[in-house]
């Protein structure tokens, strides 16, 4: 990113520069503005309380979104996300309670059943050719059939002291939850952008027919992206069920589409190809920034609701209106 | 003065600080072909785009009969009476004929249409330009030729006063290229103006009343096509006199064999192919549209199944089932086709060329060392000499044949043995061709062996050792370089034995 910048400053002519400027880190713009806006509009906002309560509240959203990021940047899609943070999110909880506490076992089965999803969802979309929305439809549905029935449709209480302590917990007083989102953010642009792995996802993302003649293995690198996303959804319900302290089989619902709104937000495209998870991570916090700030405001829920859907949809019209001058 | 239908006077557009067009001026005339000439990335697309609305001029205005005129869009430049065939057909490709021609000017009632008007009218457009195509019919049914026939007759429906052609012969075949230039005749017979652009010299002079050749945004100058040699056309586009359309063949022998194909068949397309190639040597592969020579090369990079028949590669029989196979093997596929399977406009130059070779520059298999990577692609901008800002630009806001140069250097960072090219020149400019043919002649000399397919001829016999030409679906004869001419190739390929065929 930085040699790009360079760049850009390099190019002489003033206006276009800043034009250029503004298109690029379109997202990053908004989000100090919203951000000094909330500020100054209101003496709670800016409190060390409050923004670390954001951050903590942005976190599971943001790991979800980071999951979609990489699932939409290989041209697909993940709707199941909600319904396998419950599923994950009550199997391990049944592994954390206090009786018999066992930490490794809860956060393997978290992980292990969210990755056993995404797995499915993506031998599904890449071997079985059903498109992704469909595909992540049906498992959305069965995933959280698969949650009710395991539980009874009550949710799983009594978690042990550790469990709570990923959802609740604070290290020299950053929240756990901060902090895996920021190793997982660490380590997927990692992958995405310095590994071969995450350099063919973009590939098949981007011109699937040509990374197929380049010799790319598009099946396998198609499953194994769903199977990342999987195992990051799992993750998310973890942190999820410690966080509200039981798991829920009822809990996550509709999450997948906050995460999905995230990414595109952050500048990831649904056409896949394009995109980074700090622009997701970005997108997740200026959602949750600004629920926070109209919370504050006293806003209705229902007011906020609405606008979250303007911000939304205005944040792609601009990414698209813009797409020339980026080019 | 003479009466001007279209006039461009002084266009100025720049990319954010970089001038793509620096006061171009050009104008049309009732009856006219105008031909506009220029190396890629010499601004002929930019203006045309302009012209037709989808870009705005920083300066300069357009004139349509006198009048000042400032299409918003593509639809709307349409409507003031300028139609233009993109070089890129963009039909749709599941709805019938009639309703591509009417697309957004539908007959009908409200919010229903009425497909037996529309079929009637389309009718009677396809019926002035003498064309047997049947209003009802899909799109996705007609040959690329019938598909651009048909974005004419959409132009001829609007009573187009301008139709601007894109390369419109780089899809077609050569008797389908006499039916354009039937129809064009008839255009200016009419009083229409024509804007022609395209790369073959043959054509150009064949139909141009005048030619104004862009170079590097900037016009070089408006001729009668009379005044001008071909020699004269190519130094004032490229800046320099090019002695040759080829480069000097570099002396040396061919080598070992190194594939081989022995009653090769796929369902439908191919029947008992058999060929040969041998190091440092390049073998032709000629015919018309259909003949089976994309397929040809598809089947041997295994993108087709292979029902019958054998492939060796330096002596060793493979079976190659697909892409990462022939990859493996040492095959490399230039595809005919840049944006379909080509390249991936949706990322930078450096990432776009290194996807096949990422391995070579990864630490523990996978971890990409930037300086690796960046070598190899700065290596390959160098050899083929692709015109970019830096190796972090768009891959896609390269000119044709910058793309395509990506596309080569992609292929050759791995090094492979073989290549299979398909129409590795098409809509590219002279310059930028000669450049592909040296790099060509250069990998055959290094010992490489090479399948070339094309579609122009004077390209087969100026480079090829060998050719083969194909017709329908098998290999109707092969020519070495003492037997090649555009007449020999030319029967075979219309599937017609002996010599005793004239071209024309």
């Amino acid at each position: 990113m930085r040699q790009e910048w360079r760049e850009i400053v390099s190019t002489g002519n003033k206006e276009g520069q800043f034009k250029v400027y503004v298109a690029k880190y379109g997202i990053y713009f908004l989000f100090l503005l919203v951000f000094i806006l909330l500020s100054v509009s209101n003496k709670a906002f800016f409190t060390v309380n409050n923004l670390l309560n954001i951050s903590k509240q942005a976190s599971i959203v943001a790991i979800i979104a980071m999951g979609q990021t990489i699932c939409l940047i290989s041209g697909g899609m993940d709707l199941s996300s909600g319904s396998v943070m419950a599923l994950a999110g009550v199997t391990s909880a049944m592994y954390g309670l206090a009786d018999g506490t066992n930490m490794p076992a809860a956060v393997l089965t978290a992980i292990g059943v969210g990755m056993t999803c995404g797995l499915i969802n993506g031998l599904i979309v890449s071997w079985g050719k059903v498109p992704a929305f469909i595909a992540t439809l049906g498992m959305q549905q069965a995933a959280r059939g698969m949650a009710l029935l395991l539980t009874n449709a009550t949710p799983v209480f009594g978690l042990s002291e550790q469990y709570i302590f990923l959802g609740s917990g604070k290290i020299s007083g950053i929240p756990v939850l901060v902090i895996v989102m920021i190793l997982v953010m660490l380590a997927s642009a990692f992958m995405l952008n310095k590994t071969k792995f995450g350099r063919h996802i973009y590939a098949i993302g981007g011109n699937e027919l040509s990374a197929y003649v380049s010799g790319l293995n598009v099946k396998r690198t198609r499953l194994l992206a769903y199977t990342i996303t999987g195992a990051l959804t799992g993750l998310g319900g973890l942190l999820l069920a410690g966080r509200i302290q039981s798991g829920t089989p009822a809990m996550a619902e509709g999450y997948e589409l906050d995460a999905i709104a995230g990414a595109v937000i952050g500048g990831v495209s649904t056409s896949g190809g394009i995109g980074s998870v700090y622009g997701a991570v970005i997108g997740a916090l200026l959602m949750t920034m600004v629920n926070n700030g109209l919370d504050l405001l006293n806003v209705s829920a229902y007011y906020q609701q609405i606008i979250k859907g303007i911000i939304i949809v205005l944040t792609v019209f601009i990414d698209v209106r813009t797409k020339d001058i980026k080019k | 003065m003479e009466h001007r239908l279209l006039e461009v006077e002084g266009i100025t557009k720049s990319f954010s600080g970089v001038l793509a067009l620096d006061h171009v001026s050009f104008d049309v005339r009732p009856g006219e072909t105008h031909v506009l000439m220029g190396e890629n990335g010499a601004g002929k697309s930019t203006l045309m785009k302009i012209i037709n609305g989808i870009y705005h001029a920083d300066e300069g205005m357009i004139k349509l009969e006198g009048k000042e005129m400032k299409a918003q869009s593509p639809m709307d430049a349409m409507e003031k009476g300028i139609s233009m065939i993109h070089q890129e057909l963009n039909n749709v490709l599941d709805m019938s004929v009639a309703e591509n021609i009417f697309l957004g000017k539908e007959y009908g009632r409200g919010i229903f249409y009425d497909r037996r008007l529309m079929q009637e009218k389309a009718g009677e457009v396809l019926k002035r330009l003498d064309l047997e195509i049947s209003p009802a019919v899909k799109m996705r049914e007609l040959s690329v030729a019938k598909r651009q026939m048909v974005e004419i007759a959409k132009a001829v429906s609007v009573n187009a006063k301008i139709i601007i052609m894109d390369e419109p012969t780089s899809a077609i075949s050569h008797k389908e290229v006499e039916a354009l230039f039937g129809i064009i005749g008839n255009f200016k017979k009419q009083g229409m103006g024509i804007v022609y652009i395209s790369h073959k010299m043959d054509e150009i002079f064949r139909i141009a009343d005048r030619i104004t050749i862009l170079r590097d945004g900037k016009s070089v100058g408006t001729y009668k096509a009379g005044h001008l040699t071909i020699d004269q056309l190519i130094a004032k586009m490229v800046g320099r006199t090019m002695e040759n359309m080829f480069p000097p063949p570099i002396e040396h022998e061919p080598g070992e064999e190194a594939l081989r194909v022995e009653g090769l068949c796929c369902e439908h397309v191919l029947e008992d192919i058999s060929l040969n190639i041998r190091k440092g040597e390049i073998l032709g592969l000629a015919g018309l549209m259909g003949a089976g020579r994309s397929e040809l090369a598809e089947a041997l990079f295994g993108m087709r199944r292979i029902k019958q028949g054998k492939v060796w590669i330096r002596g060793k029989e493979r079976e190659i089932r697909r892409p990462r196979d022939a990859v493996k093997a040492g095959l490399a596929f230039v595809t005919e086709d840049r944006a379909l399977s080509g390249l991936n406009k949706k990322t930078s130059v450096k990432k776009d060329m290194s996807i096949l070779t990422l391995g070579r520059y990864c630490r523990w298999k996978q971890v990409i060392s930037g300086r690796k990577e960046n070598a190899a692609v700065d290596r390959g901008i160098r050899t083929l000499k692709i015109k970019t800002g830096s190796r972090n630009q768009n891959v896609g806001s390269l000119s044709g044949g910058n793309q395509q140069k990506v596309i080569v250097a992609r292929w050759l960072l791995g090094e492979p043995d073989i290549l299979l090219m398909d129409e590795p020149t098409r809509g590219i400019d002279v310059g930028a061709k000669y450049e592909i043919y040296s790099i060509i002649q250069k990998l055959a000399a290094e010992g490489k062996a090479i399948l070339m397919i094309s579609s122009e001829m004077p390209e087969l016999i100026g480079l090829c050792h060998r050719v083969a030409v194909m017709h329908e679906g098998r290999i109707r004869g092969e020519l070495t370089r003492e037997e090649m001419s555009q007449e020999a190739i030319m029967a075979l390929a219309a599937g017609m034995e002996g010599d005793c065929v004239n071209r024309e």
